[in-house]
């Protein structure tokens, strides 16, 4: 590998952006494949997989012996909402190896002192997304309750392919929030990606529960993501 | 997690390789792209090593770190890349190897 492909890898995984290293074992000669790039053949196949897996690995293909190393983004979740849930999922979040961030207009809900040493920021989703877009390596979790603040970063997440979308609300609470997605133009397709209520059904009551269960629902979402599987756990 | 790839750290291998690269120093990195049973890194975890030993990061838990610098150290010398293999530790050989009882692939390369 030469020093402009180094640069090459790091501007793409500073970006976010998913890339795949490409070394020929019997050279040392490596380029950067992005997401998307048309590739054929029996590599094309295994560069697709392991986008799809994340897994690197060596393959033999087209009479060579290539190295892929994956490089895709962390996964973030981005909560809107400084609520009672939001405090007890980001520590959680944090010891399950997720980045975590809460957005919320509501000074009185998002101060420094009830989120410690939480990436926090205290205005509209509207001016932070544009900042800090998301992708589809981040996880949206919408449990203020106010369309006035949820709606807008749900169609956001919906439009970016998050690999997870969660919103907080009873049945009736979601069925109206279904009918304004429509409205902003949100396909029947997209709103059935939304998982609401909001986390795995295992009766959780206290707001420490419901963090449990919708960082379960984000773990299955985020590992199912795609066909190939992890093979065994660590 | 083993699918983070984040460029944030300061420690974070190839940000470092680039950095050094950048600066003028020779530099060889070091790559696990294979392992077989109980490996105490993943497949694509770098180290990345200076013309005079020093490094950063790692391929395996400090198991072999000292004979990959090594081998680095001469593959910065001659350009060609090499493919190193290391298994068990045998203790009556003196041979460097993996205490966790696993075998991994290290390839490494001279960044040019």
């Amino acid at each position: 590998m030469d020093l402009k492909t180094l640069r090459e890898l790091n501007a793409a995984r500073a970006a976010r952006r998913a890339a795949i290293l490409l070394t020929d074992l019997a050279d040392g000669s490596a380029r950067v494949v992005h997401e998307g790039d048309e590739i054929g053949g029996e590599l094309g196949v295994a560069i697709a997989r392991a986008f799809r897996s994340g897994a690197s690995g060596s393959v033999e293909a087209d009479g060579k012996n290539w190295f892929l190393n994956a490089h895709l983004p962390p996964p973030r979740i981005v909560v809107i909402g400084a609520v009672h849930i939001s405090q007890a999922l980001a520590p959680m979040a944090r010891i399950a190896g997720y980045d975590l961030e809460v957005i919320d207009p509501r000074t009185a809900f998002a101060t420094a002192e009830r989120f410690e040493g939480i990436s926090l920021f205290a205005d509209w989703p509207e001016t932070v997304l544009k900042e800090r877009p998301l992708d589809a390596y981040c996880a949206l979790v919408a449990v203020t309750h106010d369309p006035k603040i949820d709606d807008f970063p749900l169609k956001v997440a919906l439009d970016a392919g998050c690999f997870y979308v969660g919103a907080l609300g009873s049945r009736k609470t979601h069925a109206k929030r279904v009918e304004r997605l429509t409205v902003l133009g949100a396909s029947e397709a997209q709103i059935a990606r939304i998982a609401a209520p909001i986390g795995l059904d295992i009766g959780a009551s206290s707001p420490a529960e419901i963090a449990v269960a919708v960082l379960a629902q984000i773990i299955g979402a985020f590992r199912s993501r795609g066909l190939a599987g992890k093979g065994g756990g660590a | 997690m083993e699918t983070a790839s984040s460029p944030d750290g300061p420690l974070d291998p190839l940000v470092v390789a680039e950095s050094w690269k950048a600066s003028g120093r020779d530099v060889a990195l070091a790559t696990v792209v294979e392992t077989w049973g109980s490996a105490p890194r993943p497949v694509g975890s770098h180290l990345v090593i200076d013309a005079d030993g020093n490094f950063h990061g790692s391929v395996s838990g400090g198991c072999v770190e000292g004979a990959v610098v090594a081998e680095a150290v001469d593959v910065i010398g001659s350009g060609a890349p090499k493919m190193l293999e290391f298994g068990v530790a045998d203790e009556t050989a003196w041979r460097v190897g993996l205490s966790c009882g696993g075998r991994i692939k290290v390839y490494v390369e001279r960044l040019g």
